[in-house]
């Protein structure tokens, strides 16, 4: 980066550790901090539509609808969310090579043939002759929709909860001047039920910001991978050879953790104040009095 | 060859007796079904000791967070602020890392030599980081119900004239484990389902002998087809679910045995209190 990089070999002290950090892996490393806040930025509102589809999906008046939504949420309680982030991600890429394969294969040979999984060059995903981009942002994908699908239904578990604890009567209010069914929802249930979500949700934040690093798990090179691989000790045959580093890399991650969370911890404090003012629910209550 | 076989063969593989090498090439449902649920030893290994230590560690932690005293509170907070704030994830690659930089022959203090070997591995290391970060998440919660015994309680120790050590362990701590108990039971729950990551962050699994997604994902990457073994995985993670539900539910009615119609059943709620 700097001019005077261009010998690594006859830098020393703070001239060689400018050096070392501007490498080009390095900025590579940098921009996947980038990756991990790109993962949030995206699922956070995939998340918050994918449970709300399954709340509402539970309370439906159609069976079946009913059934999708009580099973989706459910599926998160009693299973380990890592069992579902190795899962998803594989099960969606055949899912989708399966019903490409039905397209554009002879539909004569069989996908399963014996441990293997095999669809013709035609319906692979993503194309083997594509640019390394699409394959690198094919695999993001698959992992933002597992994170999608996980964290959908523990959204969908905060956001049924908080359906439930909207007031009866406010229902019935509403009913009595002549609603149909979906005014309800929509102009009295889902405003008032946002105070009863945050908590929740703001709890589902935090635990999403620390499942970011299992991205490394789904193969996406994310900070752990950099990490690990620009931490570990580089020979003399390196331009810049240094014995094994990774605690230090993944120290400065931990730094990044923390001040995420503590960072988000103040918002959403603030954000619960916000939502708490003029409801008739114990914070609000608390609010009043302190003011009058 | 035939179920019965197999489970002898491949039923404790995960601690090391029985067969040695991995099947290579028939996964039938048994097989399948025999090796993940060898490696659920090592889920409960780690589990139930981690809940053990950490449950005392965490009884003192939460009270100096309590406490008056800067000096106790301050290390508290940062202990429970470090542990929560960061992810499990990192945790255990960090304490890998750290532990691998002991010195191999040991370290010395007071003249004696302390071997550090053993931390490197994943029944010992692991088995720390869950301990500490369990430790942690469970001082909130314990710190929270302490912060909610009723006052009323406390006057009322105050009146049979109750103080220090007594009043304690007579008043407050068993009414905090009562509060504590339902968000107690979801940390439990979350730390079991915590324990599959053991294997896939750094700690390298000796011989092949890891937990039971170890084993699951073996499985899935030889065979190319995960709709078998994460369903396997998934379904005896349920069952083991249940399980700890009813043993806390039983604990959650001995706490509140003296107050009818209070030991009600435990709702599970997911992971949201992390």
């Amino acid at each position: 980066m700097f001019e005077y990089c261009a010998d690594p070999k006859s830098l020393e002290g703070l001239r060689w550790l400018s050096c070392y950090l501007t490498t080009g892996t390095h900025l590579r490393f940098y921009s996947s901090f980038g990756t991990v806040l790109l993962l949030l930025a995206i699922t956070a509102p995939v998340a918050l539509l994918f449970g709300f589809g399954g709340a509402l999906a539970s309370r439906s008046q159609i069976l079946p609808v009913r059934w999708f939504g009580k099973i989706y949420t459910s599926m998160v309680r009693g299973v380990p969310d890592i069992i579902f982030f190795m899962f998803v991600p594989i099960a969606l890429d055949q899912l989708f090579e399966y019903l490409r394969s039905r397209v554009y294969c002879d539909t004569s040979v069989p996908v399963r043939q014996g441990n293997d999984f095999v669809v013709c060059a035609a319906a692979k995903l993503p194309r083997s002759d594509s640019a390394p981009w699409v394959h690198d942002s094919y695999g993001f994908f698959l992992a933002v929709l597992a994170f999608a699908i996980v964290f959908g239904a523990f959204a969908s578990n905060v956001l049924y909860g908080a359906m439930n604890s909207v007031p009866r009567a406010q229902l019935e209010t509403a009913e009595a001047y002549g609603m149909t069914q979906r005014q309800v929802t929509r102009r009295v249930l889902i405003p008032q039920m946002w105070s009863y979500a945050v908590p929740g949700l703001s709890n589902l934040w935090m635990i999403l910001i620390k499942a970011t690093p299992l991205l490394f798990l789904l193969g996406v090179e994310d900070i752990v991978y950099w990490a690990r691989e620009l931490g570990s000790s580089k020979t003399s045959t390196f331009s810049y050879p240094h014995p094994d580093w990774r605690l230090y890399y993944f120290l400065g991650i931990l730094v990044f953790y923390l001040l995420m969370t503590a960072v988000s911890e103040r918002v959403l404090r603030r954000v619960r104040r916000r939502l708490s003012l003029g409801q008739a629910t114990m914070a609000g209550e608390a609010m009043r009095k302190a003011a009058s | 060859m035939n179920c019965a076989q197999t489970i002898t063969d491949y039923g404790l593989r995960s601690i090391g007796i029985g067969e040695r090498l991995l099947p290579r090439t028939d996964f039938d449902l048994c097989t399948q079904f025999t090796l993940i649920g060898s490696g659920l030893i090592w889920n409960i290994y780690f589990g139930t000791l981690a809940l053990f230590f950490g449950f005392f560690i965490a009884n003192a932690v939460a009270l100096a967070k309590a406490s008056d005293n800067a000096l106790l509170r301050k290390p508290a907070e940062w202990f429970i602020f470090l542990f929560r704030g960061s992810p499990l994830f990192i945790q255990f690659f960090l304490a890998y890392q750290l532990f691998v930089l002991l010195p191999r022959s040991g370290v010395e203090i007071f003249g004696i030599t302390v071997a550090t070997s053993w931390l490197t591995k994943a029944w010992a290391g692991a088995l720390i980081v869950l301990v500490l970060n369990t430790a942690a998440y469970s001082a909130e919660i314990f710190y929270g119900a302490l912060q909610s015994v009723p006052k009323g309680d406390l006057e009322a120790a105050d009146a049979y004239g109750m103080t220090g050590w007594r009043k304690f362990r007579r008043v407050v701590w068993p009414t905090m484990m009562r509060l504590a108990w339902p968000a107690y039971t979801n940390e439990a729950i979350f730390l079991f389902h915590a324990t599959t990551l053991v294997f896939f962050a750094s700690f390298p699994a000796f011989a092949q002998q890891g937990d039971a997604l170890y084993y699951a994902n073996y499985f899935a990457d030889k065979t190319f087809n995960p709709f078998v073994a994460y369903p396997i995985i998934a379904a005896y993670f349920i069952l083991l679910t249940l399980l700890l539900i009813s043993i806390f539910g039983v604990v959650n009615r001995r706490l509140n045995r003296h107050l009818p119609g209070a030991a009600r059943r435990i709702r599970y709620r997911p992971q949201l209190i992390r």
